[in-house]
């Protein structure tokens, strides 16, 4: 036999098994009205946990590719401080993060239509229960007719068949969820082991190295300041006393002002 | 007769196409016997597209059983023979 009767023949045989049959097929039939009912707010949530697992992604992506900015934006000072080293460092973290964040992209997409498909299966289903809705009623009034009651299977057999598709789509749809949960779990422990440092901590060594950089010449240049505008002074006592004060404050202001810690936050 | 394309929905397609999907269907059942993922892939793409090109698709609101049921397009051979289950491969 084909893969095509094969697959056919095994998915209606589950499909029948979604619903329970009573021996009055009106019962069955408002049975199966609440069983979809029940299918479609599931279906909502389900959607909704792709959508939040979707988010997920997205935050983790922003947090990366924030990193990336950060450290392209260290290389180039690192190569304005002529840090060959410091820019081979920040480079080689950007592209830790480049990997993570394509991979990241693929995964986003695959929720991406995962959710468009279970948002159109939901608009199916829900075109489904309302014209189920009126039908069955119909279907009930007239069923002592021989061939009212081949409808009343037909549709019976019909929505189940529905609800089969529907809880195999929802299926594949928390096995993805579980999939990419596992996955962002073991990224934000990747980011939090510091493979993929972002570099952003204050603590960080490459940044503490080229604000030094830029820090050291801002605070050699204004000691000569300083010294330059000593043995210019007129008054005594005061500016005697200014270069015990000044240098020790100097440093300090000079940090505060440095365009790196600007640009950086 | 009618046919579902798993997670797309029905098509109403002329008896007379039965068998040129007979013969589409040939390629897949060996794309999934030999666990040939790309040419599983692609032949599937055509069975399914055959289906939707000869057929008619049913209004979602259209309520009734299908004659054949169909893999759904991005389906991998690990997702089919997940549904065939207990079946597994060998024809019953």
């Amino acid at each position: 036999m084909g893969l095509m009767r094969r697959f056919s023949s095994i998915f209606k045989a589950k499909a029948s098994k979604t619903l329970d049959k009573y021996e009055d097929p009106r019962e069955t039939l408002d049975y199966s009205y609440e069983r979809t009912l029940e299918m479609l707010q599931k279906m909502r949530r389900a959607v909704a946990d792709v959508a939040t697992s979707r988010k997920r992604i997205e935050l983790q992506a922003q947090q990366l590719q924030r990193s990336a900015a950060k450290l392209e934006g260290q290389a180039k000072q690192a190569v304005s401080q002529d840090r060959e080293d410091l820019a081979r460092e920040a480079l080689t973290r950007r592209q830790a993060i480049a990997t993570q964040l394509t991979d990241l992209q693929a995964q986003h997409d695959q929720l991406k239509a995962e959710e468009a498909r279970m948002v159109e299966g939901s608009r199916r289903l829900q075109a489904k229960v309302d014209s189920f809705r009126i039908r069955k009623e119909t279907m009930k009034a007239n069923y002592t007719a021989a061939e009212a009651q081949t409808k009343v299977n037909e549709a019976i057999s019909g929505i189940g068949e529905e609800m089969g598709d529907v809880g195999l789509a929802m299926q594949r749809a928390e096995d993805k969820v579980a999939q990419m949960q596992a996955r962002s779990g073991a990224l934000d422990e990747l980011m939090a082991s510091g493979a993929l440092d972002d570099a952003s901590m204050s603590s960080d060594r490459l940044q503490a190295e080229l604000d030094r950089g830029f820090a050291e010449p801002a605070v050699e240049a204004e000691l000569s300041r300083i010294k330059g505008e000593l043995p210019g002074g007129s008054t005594t006592a005061k500016q005697i006393d200014a270069p015990d004060e000044t240098p020790v404050k100097a440093p300090a202001e000079t940090q505060a002002e440095a365009p790196v810690e600007e640009e950086r936050r | 007769m009618i046919v579902r394309i798993s997670g797309e929905g029905q098509f109403d397609v002329p008896e007379g196409h039965v068998g040129e999907l007979n013969r589409l269907d040939e390629d897949l059942t060996k794309a999934v016997d030999s666990g040939d993922e790309a040419q599983f892939t692609s032949s599937l793409e055509a069975l399914l597209t055959s289906v939707r090109t000869a057929g008619e698709e049913l209004p979602a609101d259209w309520i009734g059983p299908s004659d054949l049921v169909l893999p759904s397009p991005d389906s991998s051979i690990h997702e089919v023979r997940e549904v065939l289950g207990d079946e597994g491969l060998i024809p019953g």
